[in-house]
């Protein structure tokens, strides 16, 4: 019994917030659905983190759907990365929605399109089957776009609809790469796929490489494919833009590292440091122009994904680990901001800088949460954010590209500009605005200190980190445990 | 070691809450902590000047090769007594000038952050972890330079200094990574046994430019040097201690602490030398022409940390050691005069030396202080900085080296600080008194205790070094030159030619104390040069920067969905087609097989369809033709023997254009929004893209079938699923994942469009 639950473990941050959709469909009293909600997200985040324990050491813990055996059927495979991965979404997950709550800002259908959402976000990291993945995409797509368009305006609903557009565009790239892909390789699973594209046709699979890469890319929102996000992402309520704007695109670069290393590994040589660069460059450089603290941290998702597709194309083991460090501590910090944004959205109805000011002398906790995670986002020690930088900059450094350090060094600079013109702009001057209330501050004071744990502490991530990168940059163990040779 | 470090972050947390509980006294009691570490660290000279040194560490990233060591050695005492000392004494003084200030909590915490990061950065052996604390040392001079933050001036003096010295900072970060490459280990002691090998490198040069322009920024050297002014913003208990004692030392500690490793080389001479000396000179003669009591010392700050660098950079024992001492006597006489600033600005309400005067009545013990401090400053007998100009001259004498131009420049820059002492220790006191904002009194004792005790301290190690600085400094000359050296320090070393050079300055110095106002009033000029200087290089850096945001982001960001899929939709043609045309090259079955006429037909007919939809005068007429395509496909579906397929799509088409139909009766009226360039460019994009998807079709010529994973499934469908419609079974079974994934996004749909009509019927 005991057993067959461990074995069925990689499956229930899958099922878990799907059962609760469901249930909360059902229509409970408001008091049941916020404890129903919370209930599975506390169960998730759980089974997250029983699922890193289990595969902390390099296991590969799949899952056969339906008992057919890989690669005839749907393989869900927990490996170090889909549980870490797992483990930040479910985290998310839960204190955003306690933000959420604490805004008041739920009710059924939020709590249920939460739960999709997170099915549709967890499903992507364990599948272990191409096909399986864009099914998983298109769950999270509609989630998204339900959560993006509940309880807004006609104007903003109109603006989601960009969103929208854009990304069924990347679903048909990436559903047609699969058909070229199925047609080169005859298989879907990517273990499978990991034995076959070499003997592969040439054309179909580079074609293939190049559409996932644009598909991912475009989730992702990576140079010259982002400008859907910053508007997308500024529409909804803070506590759904947490989810998203820490979430949603790391998904995007998910793919990106587990596609282009274990199933098209070198395929994008040399391309992948230039979209980095670019991807860096412009998002720091639109989040300068902005003047609302929600449409610059909307920017620098972008930036900072360009950090992380520089750790991928660097490709060494240490280079991959450190694109890791940089996603997993990225969403914890991004969310921790877009909190402390709407902490003050929600109090002063409004995120303007030219609105407000002197938040630090009645917000001292608000100052100091948006300060840690400011300062980590612009990678200042102690904060998680300067490890991550650190692993970047020697990876960058061992492989002999000093250019792309130059950039990212650069663009750290100007992170931190923009980081303290909201700082300047919003905390100091003069003025004594009201207070923002416990319950809103809370879950972002939570992601503050998770940053800076994390940071004190970088042996404990940078080894799960790196053993992530291990299966990706060697990933015979993943290949033959999935295919159980 | 390590517990010293920490108990100052723990001090920084509960300064808040000490702060509560006892406004009155806060100063004094805190104080007690620094006090009683200098206490401890000045035990620890004896010890240390005997050869001695300490060590502590714990692991932190083994996996990366980081970890937490300490260790105290001649040059980090030196530095850790001078962080912690001046450090109490800020401390008091701080709790006094500050006195009922509502966030006087929060600003003791940032105090003692800073107070904390410093003593780790001077402790530290691993490199590291020395540039943690090294950018927590930035960021707690962020906080305290904007204390005032009602002051836009604060907030952008704040913020310019972080960027200076944080960017410098990320560059020194690629340095020391680089370093740890190029040296195999992050331990500065490991390192210094690798000495040969690093300066040897390939790498060395790329290492040592990367790392001085950390020092540099750190250390506002020209062309960095602007920030330093700018940061007198702080409190003044900030910028004696921060931006005079200590935080702006760390550049040349750095120096000193890697220049064993990174030191003695051409190079080395070549790059720090002409840039500490610029620097010497560039901030004795822009300190002449300022009346803000503040900026005067913050200039000739400047000039002193030039000088430590330049020194640093000569690189001889007799340079190094003239540095150490020149180190310990600037900290002493610039933070008293800094002191005595404050105590005048708190006293008068007021801090421009043209406008005050004759104080010596008001505030006879404050002037007995700054008198004292300006005495050392102008390098005059018996106190301290009369011995560290000695040593300055002799190092730079003509000889090894020395030269000539280094010699010119270090007796003009004194001269003129020997004019800047004047100005800021004598002028506000001496002369008539001048009517202040407040009536001046003397200051009270928080505020007093502190410069008379630095002034104080400056005189007694000059009238007896070798009792007090002589092991210290030995011993910190010793670690920097990485061979221990013998030092004798004394006031009276004979009629030599540095004496003649001390006597020239002071004699130069005067004069121009004395034709101060005519420099005030008729170099100009100076002003318009400065007008011309990085400071301006850095506000037109950031408004050129702004401008290339907006313009950019203006561009990129139209907000148009149809701009937007066009970047989408040709970004994947080119990138696809370039992808295939460069590295592979598409080959295209050459034979079309055995198409037959009616296969022809069709083809024509779903594109004739397609060209329709586009083309269409009215919605319902594209809606008809994108159905009439969809039909069409069914019907090919039917060809090739997927009869259930062909059915899917019918009913699919179907219920599509009766949706389409029901939706837009209520949509606006049909209009044309593109001219016929814009049209014609959308169809070039359309068709390119139509003609890629179709060329990848072709030249995705089919993989050998029986090696498809769906061989399995038309096998196994019977015996081991129990079913015989073999789509069903992998729909349902073989991946009925997919299926699940599917009926859930039908669900999420269906849900989101009940919510959007609920709540739209809610609002009507």
């Amino acid at each position: 019994m005991i057993a067959e639950m461990v074995a069925a473990l990689p499956a229930a941050p899958i099922v878990v917030p799907l059962v609760t959709a469901i249930l909360l469909l059902a229509g409970p009293r408001p008091r049941a659905q916020r404890l129903l909600g919370l209930a599975g997200s506390v169960v998730s985040l759980a089974a997250a983190a029983a699922l890193v324990a289990a595969t902390r050491r390099g296991e590969v813990l799949p899952i056969q759907a339906g008992g057919w055996p890989a690669p005839y059927g749907i393989t869900l495979v927990a490996d170090a990365l889909a549980a870490l991965m797992v483990l930040i979404a479910s985290l998310i997950g839960l204190v955003a929605l306690l933000y959420t709550i604490g805004a008041r800002r739920d009710d059924r259908f939020v709590h249920a399109g939460w739960q999709f959402l997170l099915a549709g976000i967890n499903w992507a990291f364990l599948t272990g089957d191409i096909f399986n993945l864009y099914v998983a995409y298109e769950v999270m797509l509609v989630a998204s776009y339900f959560l993006l368009t509940h309880g807004t305006s006609r104007a903003q609903a109109r603006e989601a609809f960009t969103y929208v557009a854009i990304n069924l565009v990347a679903s048909m790239f990436f559903l047609f790469a699969v058909a070229l892909t199925y047609s080169a390789t005859g298989t879907l699973n990517m273990a499978h796929l990991a034995e076959r594209v070499p003997a592969a046709p040439v054309a179909p699979v580079r074609a293939a490489a190049v559409l996932f890469f644009l598909a991912f890319g475009i989730k992702a929102a990576v140079f010259p494919l982002f400008f859907w996000l910053p508007h997308a992402y500024a529409i909804p309520r803070a506590g759904i833009a947490a989810f998203f704007g820490g979430l949603l695109t790391k998904v995007g670069v998910y793919s990106l590292f587990r596609v282009f290393t274990v199933v098209f590994p070198g395929q994008l040589d040399g391309v992948l440091l230039w979209v980095a660069a670019g991807t860096m460059l412009l998002g720091v450089l639109g989040a300068l122009a902005q003047d609302d603290i929600r449409r610059i941290l909307s920017f620098h998702i972008i930036s900072q994904v360009g950090y992380m597709v520089m750790g991928l194309g660097l490709a060494s083991q240490l280079g991959v680990a450190g694109g890791l460090f940089y996603v997993l501590h990225h969403i914890v910090v991004k969310s921790g901001l877009i909190l402390v944004g709407g902490a003050i959205e929600e109090t002063h109805r409004t995120g303007r800088l030219d609105r407000l000011g002197g938040l630090a002398r009645t917000n001292g906790p608000l100052a100091l949460v948006f300060l840690l995670c400011a300062l980590s986002l612009a990678g200042v020690p102690p904060m998680s954010g300067f490890f991550a930088k650190l692993l970047l900059i020697r990876a960058g450094l061992e492989a002999g590209q000093p250019w792309i350090v130059a950039v990212s060094v650069l663009v750290s600079v100007l992170t931190l500009l923009s980081m303290l013109k909201i700082y300047s702009g919003a905390f100091w001057g003069a003025g004594s605005p009201p207070r923002a209330p416990a319950r809103l501050v809370a879950p972002a004071a939570a992601l503050a200190a998770i940053t800076l744990l994390v940071g004190l502490g970088a042996q404990g991530l940078y080894g799960l980190a790196s053993t992530a990168a291990g299966h990706l940059t060697a990933p015979a163990a993943y290949v033959s445990t999935v295919l159980r040779k | 070691m390590i517990a010293a470090v920490a108990s100052g972050f723990a001090l920084a947390l509960a300064a808040p809450w000490i702060v509560r509980r006892a406004p009155a006294h806060a100063g004094w009691m805190l104080a007690l902590a620094p006090a009683a570490m200098t206490a401890y660290l000045a035990a620890q000279v004896p010890a240390v000047a005997a050869g001695s040194i300490a060590t502590a560490a714990t692991a932190w990233i083994p996996t990366l090769g980081i970890a937490l060591s300490f260790r105290l050695d001649g040059l980090s005492l030196l530095f850790g007594l001078l962080i912690t000392g001046v450090g109490a004494v800020v401390t008091v003084y701080a709790g006094g000038y500050l006195a009922g200030h509502p966030q006087l909590g929060r600003f003791f915490a940032s105090l003692f952050l800073f107070m904390a990061s410093m003593l780790g950065l001077v402790l530290a052996d691993d490199l590291i972890a020395m540039f943690v604390f090294w950018e927590l040392t930035s960021v707690s001079s962020y906080l305290l330079i904007g204390f005032d933050h009602d002051r836009a001036e604060a907030r952008s003096a704040a913020l310019q200094a972080l960027l200076v010295t944080a960017g410098g900072g990320l560059v020194l970060l690629t340095g020391l990574l680089l370093l740890g490459q190029v040296g195999g280990t992050f331990a500065v002691s490991a390192l210094i046994a690798h000495a040969e090998a690093v300066r040897g490198h390939v790498l060395y040069l790329p290492v040592l430019v990367l790392i001085l322009v950390g020092a540099f920024t750190k250390s506002a050297q020209v062309p960095f040097h602007f920030w330093l002014p700018s940061a007198m913003e702080a409190p003044t208990p900030v910028s004696a201690y921060l931006h005079s004692a200590t935080m702006v030392k760390a550049g040349v500690y750095l120096l000193a602490r890697l220049a064993p490793v990174l030191g003695g080389t051409t190079v080395w001479t070549a790059l720090v030398l002409p840039v500490g000396a610029a620097t010497m000179l560039v901030g004795a003669l822009l300190a002449l022409r300022q009346t803000d009591l503040k900026r005067i010392l913050a200039y000739s700050t400047v000039s002193a940390l030039g000088a430590l660098t330049a020194l640093i950079g000569a690189g001889t024992p007799a340079a190094v050691e003239a540095a150490m001492v020149f180190l310990l006597a600037h900290a002493l006489y610039k933070g008293a005069l800094f002191l005595v600033a404050g105590a005048v600005d708190h006293e008068t309400g007021m801090r421009d030396v043209s406008r005050v005067g004759g104080l010596r009545r008001a505030m006879p013990l404050t002037a007995a202080a700054a008198g004292l401090a300006a005495l050392s400053m102008a390098g005059l007998p018996p106190a301290l900085g009369f011995l560290a100009k000695e040593l300055l001259y002799e190092a730079v004498w003509p000889g090894p080296g020395g030269a000539a131009w280094a010699l010119g420049v270090v007796v003009v820059a004194s001269a003129a600080l020997v004019a800047v002492a004047g100005i800021a220790g004598v002028e506000p006191f001496a002369g008539p008194a001048h009517p202040t904002p407040r009536t001046p009194h003397e200051a009270p004792p928080s505020l007093l205790v502190g410069p008379a005790l630095l002034a104080g301290l400056g005189l007694a190690v000059g009238l007896a070094p070798v009792w007090t600085a002589q092991p210290l400094v030995a011993s910190a000359a010793g670690a920097t030159l990485g061979a221990p050296v013998t030092l004798a320090l004394k006031l009276w070393h004979g009629f030599t030619p540095a004496l003649g050079l001390s006597v020239l300055t002071v004699l130069a110095g005067a004069t121009l104390y004395a034709t101060r106002s005519v420099l005030r009033r008729d170099a100009a000029w100076l002003d318009r040069a400065g007008r011309l200087g990085p400071a301006a290089w850095y506000d037109w850096a950031m408004r050129a920067l702004l401008a290339a945001a907006r313009d950019q982001t203006r561009l990129l960001q139209s907000g148009y969905l149809r701009t937007y899929l066009l970047v989408v939709v040709g970004t994947t043609v080119a990138v696809t087609g370039y992808a295939l045309a460069t590295r592979v090259g598409v080959r295209l079955p050459t034979a079309l097989g055995d198409v037959r006429s009616y296969e022809w037909v069709l083809a024509a007919a779903i594109l004739l369809a397609a060209l329709g939809a586009v083309r269409a005068p009215s919605r319902l007429a594209a809606v008809a033709a994108l159905g009439a395509v969809g039909y069409g496909i069914a019907v090919v579906f039917i060809l090739y023997g997927a009869p259930d397929l062909a059915m899917t799509q019918f009913a699919v088409e179907t219920l599509t254009v009766i949706l389409f139909v029901l939706v837009l009766y209520r949509m606006p009226r049909f209009a044309r929004y593109s001219g016929t360039a814009a049209r014609v460019r959308d169809a070039l994009v359309a068709t390119a893209a139509g003609g890629l998807m179709t060329l990848l079709l072709l030249a995705a010529t089919g993989f050998s079938l029986e090696r498809r994973v769906s061989a399995y499934y038309a096998e196994s469908s019977v015996p081991l699923a129990g079913g015989r419609n073999v789509v069903n079974v992998i729909l349902v079974d073989f991946r009925a994942l997919d299926t699940l994934g599917e009926i859930t996004v039908l669900a999420i749909a269906g849900v989101g469009v009940y919510a959007l009509m609920r709540l739209r019927a809610r609002t009507r």
